[in-house]
């Protein structure tokens, strides 16, 4: 089977995910703004019910289609604290992720997402990039 | 507002995430890398995923409400500003440093792993310092 048929696949119903939520309820499939939406509210329901959904596909994937679990990730949990705390502040700052201002945003043709797409997109190459140099390529 | 209809929603977003391979942050950071040993997975994914939204959101907003809402509620901001770029710039820097974006750290609750869990709680953490640090340095 060819290599990238799995994760086009799974970009495809990334995409049709997106549109549902757009089509019935009128909303941006954006994982930050549901994520805290559903703890800070309003209208937890909706976001809550998307993120036991989000939980159910995982189950599907890897219980029922049979697709392995990816290993644990290797980074000390210093960095894995540093990292959430500024992936939660950015994607509020931000008013996204790679949800929705990459898969929504870039859809909807807004600049903004534009931008903030191309921003969190070099600013993750570099990272990884000063990080490489820093470890000795142990990341 | 109904809400069924979300949850239909997440198990897709769920099962694409996963089937991806965008779950397992070894591959997202193999993407970034673009020095070492580059897997291209994420672009396939995103790929796929912003070829959809893009012929089909004209379509679906074309319409005056959608199926079970009274209205679209779409981000209505056009303009640039530091928070935007700040935010997405503090965002870049903490997804570099893990391989996790929100979608793929909260799905991989599912796995039982220190890290993600532990991720998980730093970035509600990050949400919710995001106030008081924005106001403490808002420039006034």
């Amino acid at each position: 089977m060819n290599a990238y048929l799995l994760p086009l696949t799974g970009g495809v119903l990334l995409g049709l995910s997106a549109m549902w939520l757009l089509l019935s309820l009128g909303r941006i499939a954006g994982i930050s703004g549901i994520a805290w939406g559903s703890l800070a509210g309003p209208e937890r329901l909706w976001r809550t019910l998307f993120l036991v959904g989000l939980l159910l596909g995982g189950l599907l994937t890897h219980n029922v289609i049979g697709q392995p679990v990816p290993a644990e990730s290797t980074a000390p949990l210093w960095l894995i604290v540093t990292s959430g705390l500024l992936v939660g502040l950015g994607t509020r700052m931000g008013g996204g992720c790679t949800s929705g201002h990459g898969v929504c945003g870039l859809g909807r043709r807004s600049p903004r997402s534009l931008v903030a797409t191309l921003t969190f997109m070099t600013l993750g190459v570099i990272t990884v990039l000063v990080m490489q140099s820093l470890m000795g390529g142990a990341v | 507002m109904r809400a069924w209809p979300a949850l239909i929603s997440g198990v897709l977003f769920g099962l694409g995430l996963t089937l991806s391979g965008m779950s397992d942050p070894a591959k997202v950071l193999g993407f970034l890398n673009i020095t070492g040993a580059w897997i291209p997975d994420l672009i396939f994914v995103m790929g796929g995923a912003v070829v959809v939204t893009f012929l089909i959101t004209p379509l679906v907003t074309a319409r005056e409400a959608p199926l079970l809402a009274s209205t679209f509620s779409l981000p209505g901001k056009q303009l640039l500003d530091r928070r935007l770029v700040g935010g997405a710039v503090l965002f870049g820097i903490g997804w570099g440093l893990s391989g996790y974006c929100p979608g793929p750290a909260l799905v991989s609750l599912l796995y039982g792993y220190e890290s993600t869990v532990v991720f998980c709680l730093a970035m509600f953490a990050g949400m919710a310092l995001e106030g008081p640090l924005s106001r403490l340095f808002a420039p006034s």
